[in-house]
């Protein structure tokens, strides 16, 4: 019966301890729905560290809103840049439609300005240097912009968690990402990152005027080396015109010898 | 013994000791690659080039030139001018090298001149690390700007094909290229020279007198042997794409005399001495661009340049069209003994319109016009996928009515309409 007083005390001091670490709890979640974000994205961006370089060849099917069918491919070789502050290279190399054939794209990917890129016409065997500040266009008529499907950089984002909820098979954290990029098309996209792999499964993109325009479902996930994840289906459909482009594609080859100087300019006039 | 799929699948395919090391850790993977290689198509048929690939490709396009007016010089025929033009292309690759054969045919129904054959490539091309050689019949294209192709000196302008010289003859080559940190350096031996191809007495396009392509006159005691030689440094730094070169030998462009009778005109084929340069700038929508050359040996030493920008409005009032803007001054400082030049001092305005769409539907309009003069020059060309493998293109050119002794008088009943249909395959 004494004991009840002297146990007074101390659970005054639980309940103001439990109170106080259920606000600083509450003042870290406010702080950590961006530190929470960034971390998911990074933990998902990081998962694929060190593969140096890739080379693919990839289907890409466009479908307009009554179903008519066209289709491109195309090769893509990629050279990882370690340095999260430095962009990656790539090189896009179209095989058909038969008029195009040669025809091939040299990006040097920066984070925050727009990428160094030229277009190669193998008809003329002319290289020219284009102007890429705009990214969001449709890239060769299809649902995808350049900006949405070649390597989406880490820093090219801020990020903010907004929820953990199921998606198909797999549990997802939710994360919104804001472009940092200026001339983007986009002010702001959605992504739902798998918690078993940590790979990206949805991305829904908002338009200038903040309207749902596009969204993205990645699928097919495949495991290289034991150690990095590529999906092989990505179907974009556009919610304003009902079109759809999916890009299907191969298998990736890793370790193939690609360096710097298959990634210059003047290598271009080796393609064709 | 033949590779593995991956490396089919992966011509040209540099270094092999990577992937066989991956190999001997994942001895799965290496059968499943293989496998995918074949089941993607990519055969295995030669076992001492296991790394092999033969691709056919190519065109046959019909087009139709319908003139709108009667023609100005006799011979010329009132017709409208049909062709058809055959490219077939074949590469074949084996370890990092290829073989190149693209020839070309082109059937006229109204100028046999303009009835030709070239070999646009035939050439053998070795890729290393830092460099690569090419040897055999090539095509190099040099340049920026839109409305005239000055630095492009390499190859001969097959003038008979487009007005608009970018279609270009097979030059013999020998051509090493440096791919280093601080730039590219191209070191050309050209043995052998092709002569201009110049419309026959029935076609349009022509000068008054047609040009005898059978009896050209040669500075150089050598003639068509004469080897040319040209080197060129380009660099990337940031912004700015960069490049110079130095050319010496026969000048593409000839001058004309007239024959002993005052019926034909006869090409003059000097030497020269050419130093050039292109510029370009490129900053967010803008492209600034810059070509400039000097040349000795033609006359008077002179100097011309191609000087102006170009600038896109993407996605034009939320749609996905593109559309540039284009404007460059042409001067050109020869005197009368070099050859003759349209544009001496000129200004080109034009629009290029980009769809974006499905079938790649593109527009390029422009005018070049001399603002002391009034010579105008008007030309639109619009193209647009048709299907997967057929393609449609559409030009229009239209010339201004000048005084006989101005250039461009030559053309002035000239203007066209061209369409072409063209099959990919």
């Amino acid at each position: 019966m004494n004991s009840k007083p002297r146990n007074k005390l101390p659970e005054a001091l639980l309940v103001a301890a439990s109170l106080l670490v259920a606000a600083g709890a509450a003042i870290a979640d406010t702080e950590s729905i961006e530190e929470k974000g960034f971390a998911i994205a990074a933990r998902s961006d990081r998962s694929d560290n060190g593969f140096h370089n890739s080379l693919v060849e990839l289907k890409m099917v466009l479908r307009n809103a009554a179903g008519r069918e066209s289709t491109r491919s195309l090769a893509i070789k990629t050279l990882e840049k370690p340095n999260e502050e430095v962009g990656d290279k790539s090189l896009i190399v179209f095989d058909s439609p038969a008029d195009i054939d040669g025809t091939a794209l040299l990006s040097h990917a920066h984070i925050l300005e727009a990428d160094n890129q030229w277009l190669y016409l193998p008809a003329l065997k002319r290289t020219k240097r284009i102007s890429s500040v705009n990214k969001s266009g449709p890239f060769v008529g299809s649902e995808f912009a350049f900006e949405d499907f070649t390597a989406l950089e880490l820093n090219k984002f801020t990020y903010k968690y907004l929820r953990s909820e199921p998606c198909g098979e797999f549990t997802c954290d939710v994360v919104e990402r804001t472009p940092r990029y200026e001339h983007s098309g986009y002010t702001k996209q959605v992504s739902w990152v798998d918690q078993s792999i940590f790979q990206v499964r949805r991305v829904e993109f908002y338009d200038r005027r903040g309207d749902l325009l596009k969204v993205l479902t990645l699928g097919d996930y495949r495991q290289y080396q034991d150690r990095y994840w590529r999906a092989h289906k990505l179907s974009m459909v556009n919610m304003q015109t009902k079109k759809e482009t999916d890009l299907v594609y191969s298998d990736y080859t890793f370790g193939t010898g690609l360096d710097e100087g298959d990634f210059n300019k003047s290598a271009l006039r080796r393609i064709h | 013994m033949c590779a593995d799929g991956s490396e089919l699948l992966n011509s040209p395919a540099r270094t092999k000791t990577p992937l066989m090391h991956e190999a001997m850790k994942h001895p799965i993977t290496t059968v499943a690659r293989y496998l995918i290689g074949t089941s993607l198509g990519v055969t295995c048929v030669m076992p001492v080039l296991a790394d092999s690939e033969m691709n056919f490709s190519g065109f046959l396009a019909g087009e139709a030139r319908l003139f709108t007016q009667t023609p100005q010089f006799s011979g010329q025929l009132d017709r409208n001018e049909y062709s058809l033009a055959l490219q077939p292309e074949l590469r074949y690759e084996f370890n990092d090298q290829r073989v190149t054969l693209v020839p070309f045919y082109r059937e006229d129904s109204l100028d046999e001149e303009r009835s030709h054959f070239d070999l646009r490539e035939f050439n053998w091309r070795k890729a290393g690390d830092d460099w690569d050689l090419l040897v055999g019949l090539g095509r190099v294209f040099w340049g920026v700007t839109e409305s005239r192709h000055l630095v492009d000196v390499i190859n001969q302008t097959d003038l008979v094909e487009n007005i608009d010289q970018e279609d270009k003859l097979g030059q013999p080559m020998v051509n090493l290229a440096l791919l280093q940190d601080w730039g590219t350096v191209g070191l050309f031996v050209l043995p052998g020279f092709r002569e201009r191809t110049f419309p026959g007495v029935r076609g349009r396009l022509r000068t008054p007198l047609p040009v005898d392509t059978d009896n050209p006159v040669y500075e150089s005691s050598a003639e068509d042997s004469h080897v040319d030689a040209a080197v060129r440094y380009s660099h990337v730094i940031d912004d700015w794409d960069v490049g110079i070169y130095y050319f010496y030998g026969t000048g593409r462009e000839p001058s004309f005399i007239g024959n002993g009778d005052g019926t034909r005109l006869l090409p003059v084929y000097s030497i020269i001495n050419q130093v050039g340069t292109d510029i370009q700038w490129t900053h967010e929508a803008w492209l600034w661009k810059f070509e400039g050359i000097v040349r000795e040996g033609q006359g008077e030493t002179f100097g011309a340049l191609v000087a102006g920008f170009e600038y896109t409005f993407y996605q034009i009032a939320e749609t996905a069209l593109d559309l540039g803007i284009l404007a460059e001054y042409l001067h050109d400082g020869r005197d009368e003994t070099a050859p003759p030049v349209l544009f001496d001092d000129d200004i080109f305005l034009g629009a290029r319109l980009a769809f974006n769409d499905t079938a790649d539907t593109a527009v390029l309009g422009g005018i070049i016009f001399d603002p002391s003069t009034t010579e105008k020059f008007f030309s639109l060309e619009a193209e647009r996928r048709l299907t997967d493998h057929i393609t449609t293109e559409l030009e229009i050119r239209v010339f201004s009515d000048e005084p006989a002794d101005r250039l461009l008088s030559s053309f002035s009943r000239d203007d066209y309409i061209q369409l072409t249909l063209a099959y990919y395959f």
